[in-house]
């Protein structure tokens, strides 16, 4: 390792230090902490690349069979597919630029050096166009390769209409952050942009679904789109409209407008705000020093069970951090097209069965998954209950009982509702909803490593097999709840003993544990 | 014969090495006792092992006669351990801590009160009993976590490196509280760095280096051990360390 580096503090410099830290964190993250596993990484990459491609080409097999015309309908759905993507990117770029607000690691290092602070904002907001457009490549690579396989070469030009979307949704985040910082102020931000990113991110893929069951009375979102209702409603093909959708056909005058245009944006964004943005971080930072008003806490110091203590505890904490609020009940979000369904349907079983119910029983899972990090990876005083004279088992018992405690209360008014239309149907969704808490909880429990609970939106990278375990559990679960719900008792106990050997394979993978 | 608060009997546990290796001293009742020894002697690993908080690999820890392994709830009713990390939550306030930890030990409702208003008041924290912890300063958050630890009224307190970046005054109002408690007839076992408050404070030393207990005593008989009179603890344990450190490359 040098350390006279003449061309330390340079952008360049600045960019390599970013690239470094980037993948260090990307190989712990594939490999759990663990070294050596580098061959298994790719090979994971390698199989997972095929598995989304055979899909991508399975969803896209009767498009492509019947040949695509370039119609309204087509524009529309591209156009549809382009915005929910640009959606995701602005959730994520929101949550990144927030990120890069709020969290602390080496910012006061960087800012308390003599290197000018512009160079590292600039460096990190094209980092986060990088992440952002990333992710929309990985998810959405494949279905463009396929397309360029079986339908046109043109169809290449998708992959820079998305890396454009990515810079200006990066560009755009940073605007509306920057705005609320100045109108709402530092610590407000924080929350509401959270919030915003959520929205943004889940609200399209929401709004579509919404539109397609009071319009078609079914989820899908390409049914919607090409639906006559959409293409009738729709602009003449010569709209300007569609030029995002042209581009990512390879229309070359469209593709030039939007990548040029996207860039422009980004690049003029970072010029105009990277030099401000240190100043920004200084005060956000200042935010962890303020003190809580002063009012009289209630402590009343009565004698309760172990269990109550803790209870009580775990609620207090959950209730009294907005953020980790809104980012626990975001998942509920996703509840929303099932009880318009349900709102829609008004007893009519068979959506409730196939729909409503599965979507319940998953929803609950990974909400009891989230609850179960914070309440047991994320406990601040680990030591303290360990210490304290109360049998293993009873910590255990009362941590699960303060999850569940938390999912009643998020979806006792949903069953409530099903109850009102079909009490077995209620009966059969609690529990399946108690099932999946329940394993959710389980495997947090098997797999539980100190951290901090501001860390929750990053739980996921502590451990793949807990992440994978947690979300097969729940969809099968949820699956096992929805065959039984719609009469297919032969079924059900197939899917619910793959949720038992999805558990039973979480366990034996558990790290183990000192205490 | 004075009651045994804790007794640790051959303590041996390895990690890649030995970090503690077949460790055995006791601490009487009401007595202040210190641990000390350079960094990754096994200091922590040993008391962490006393707090329930790891297991041993192999001896035996009693506390006041009750066997730590057979029956660890009844013998956590008796301990308080303090690390040097304060553990607190930063979304309670001091009040509400306490409370916490008074309902974990099971404290009676009346005695809880008056423990905690009157801990409060010591460690000085009455005017902020009201707000949330976060954003109090390492000194605060210690003195929050001391609170905890002498709510329930343990006989037994365990302390690891406590005044480890606390400041002069906050440091004077954490050793009082723990001399007001030894007085008290509470027993108190602590690590530390820095050698002028075991001097001070300690009425037994344990030196322990790789994990063994090269010496043990008080103040006097340890300056007897060295073979040097009126010389500063400091001295002393520099001298043992480094006395053990040429043993040890001679018997490898």
């Amino acid at each position: 390792m040098s350390f006279a580096n003449p061309a330390a503090g340079s952008l360049f410099w600045f960019a390599r230090h970013e690239f470094n830290l980037s993948w260090r964190d990307f190989m712990r993250m594939m490999s759990a902490g663990k070294s050596g596993r580098e061959k298994a990484i790719v090979a994971f990459i390698v199989f997972a690349v095929l598995v989304v491609h055979v899909i991508a080409y399975l969803f896209l097999a009767p498009a492509i069979r019947d040949g695509l015309t370039i119609d309204k309908t087509l524009f529309a759905t591209v156009s549809g597919s382009l915005l929910l993507t640009f959606s995701l990117m602005m959730s994520q770029a929101m949550e990144l630029v927030t990120r890069v607000f709020y969290s602390r690691s080496d910012l006061d290092l960087i800012l308390s050096s003599p290197v000018s602070a512009r160079r590292i904002f600039a460096v990190r907001i094209a980092a986060i166009s990088v992440a952002t457009s990333a992710l929309s490549l990985l998810i959405f690579g494949s279905a463009i390769n396929v397309l360029v396989i079986f339908e046109s070469i043109w169809w290449l030009a998708a992959f820079p209409v998305l890396v454009a979307c990515g810079a200006f949704a990066t560009a755009l985040s940073l605007l509306m952050t920057i705005l609320m910082f100045e109108t709402i102020g530092a610590k407000r931000t924080r929350l509401v942009a959270q919030i915003v990113a959520a929205v943004v991110g889940a609200g399209f893929i929401i709004g579509i679904q919404l539109a397609a069951i009071a319009s078609l009375g079914s989820i899908s979102r390409i049914e919607f789109f090409t639906s006559d209702m959409v293409s009738q409603s729709v602009p003449e093909i010569e709209s300007w409209v569609w030029i995002p959708a042209r581009a990512a056909l390879g229309e070359i005058n469209s593709l030039i407008i939007v990548v040029a245009g996207a860039f422009a944006i980004l690049g003029g964004t970072i010029l105009a705000f990277a030099g401000s943005f240190g100043e920004r971080v200084i005060v956000a930072a200042g935010i962890s020093q303020t003190k809580s008003d002063v009012k009289a806490s209630k402590a009343s110091f009565t004698s309760r069970s172990h269990g109550a203590v803790l209870r009580q505890k775990e609620w207090k904490l959950l209730l009294r951090d907005h953020w980790l609020i809104s980012q626990t009940l975001m998942q509920i979000l996703y509840l929303i097209p099932p009880a318009f369904m349900l709102w829609q349907g008004f007893g009519s079983a068979g959506a409730l069965s196939v729909v409503a119910v599965p979507v319940l029983v998953m929803a609950a899972g990974q909400l009891a998954g989230g609850l179960a990090w914070l309440a047991i990876s994320g406990e601040d005083a680990p030591q303290l209950v360990q210490t304290a004279p109360i049998a293993k088992g009873a910590i255990i018992r009362a941590k699960i009982e303060a999850v569940l405690g938390a999912i009643i209360i998020v979806v006792a008014p949903i069953l409530f509702l099903i109850a009102f239309f079909d009490l077995k149907l209620a009966a059969i969704a609690a529990g399946g909803i108690a099932l999946a808490t329940v394993s959710a909880t389980m495997i947090q429990l098997w797999f539980r490593s100190q951290a901090k609970r501001s860390s929750f939106r990053r739980r996921q990278t502590s451990s793949k097999v807990a992440t994978l375990a947690e979300a097969f559990s729940s969809i099968l679960w949820a699956g096992s709840t929805g065959l039984v719900a719609a009469g297919l008792w032969i079924l059900a106990p197939l899917t619910a003993l793959l949720a038992l050997g999805t558990l039973w394979i979480a366990r034996s993978f558990r790290p183990e544990q000192e205490i | 014969m004075q009651e045994l608060a804790l007794e640790v009997k051959n303590l041996s546990k390895t990690f890649d090495r030995p970090a503690v290796n077949n460790l055995s001293f006791s601490v009487n009742s009401g007595e202040f006792y210190a641990l000390l020894g350079p960094n990754g002697a096994g200091k922590t690993t040993s008391l962490r092992m006393v707090a329930g908080l790891m297991q041993a690999d192999k001896g035996d820890i009693h506390v006041f006669g009750e066997n730590a392994v057979t029956n660890p709830v009844g013998v956590k009713q008796m301990m308080a351990w303090v690390p040097d990390e304060p553990m607190i939550y930063d979304r309670l306030t001091p009040l509400e801590y306490l409370e916490f930890v008074a309902g974990l030990w099971g404290v009676e409702t009346e005695e809880a009160k008056r423990n905690a208003a009157e801990l409060l008041e010591w460690l000085a924290l009455n005017p902020h009993a009201h707000e949330r912890c976060e954003g109090f300063s390492k000194g605060m958050r210690q003195k929050v976590a001391l609170a905890g630890a002498l709510v329930h009224d343990p006989r037994l307190i365990i302390l690891d490196e406590p005044l480890t970046g606390l400041d002069a005054g906050s440091a004077r109002l954490v050793k009082d509280v723990l001399l007001a408690r030894v007085e008290r007839g509470c027993s108190v076992i602590m690590t530390t760095h820095i050698l002028e408050v075991a001097e001070r404070m300690a009425e037994r030393i344990g030196v322990i280096s790789k994990g063994r207990l090269i010496a043990e005593g008080s103040l006097d008989s340890l300056r007897n051990q060295a073979g040097q009179e009126n010389t500063t603890l400091e001295e002393i344990f520099l001298g043992l360390v480094e006395e053990d450190n040429e043993e040890q490359a001679v018997a490898a």
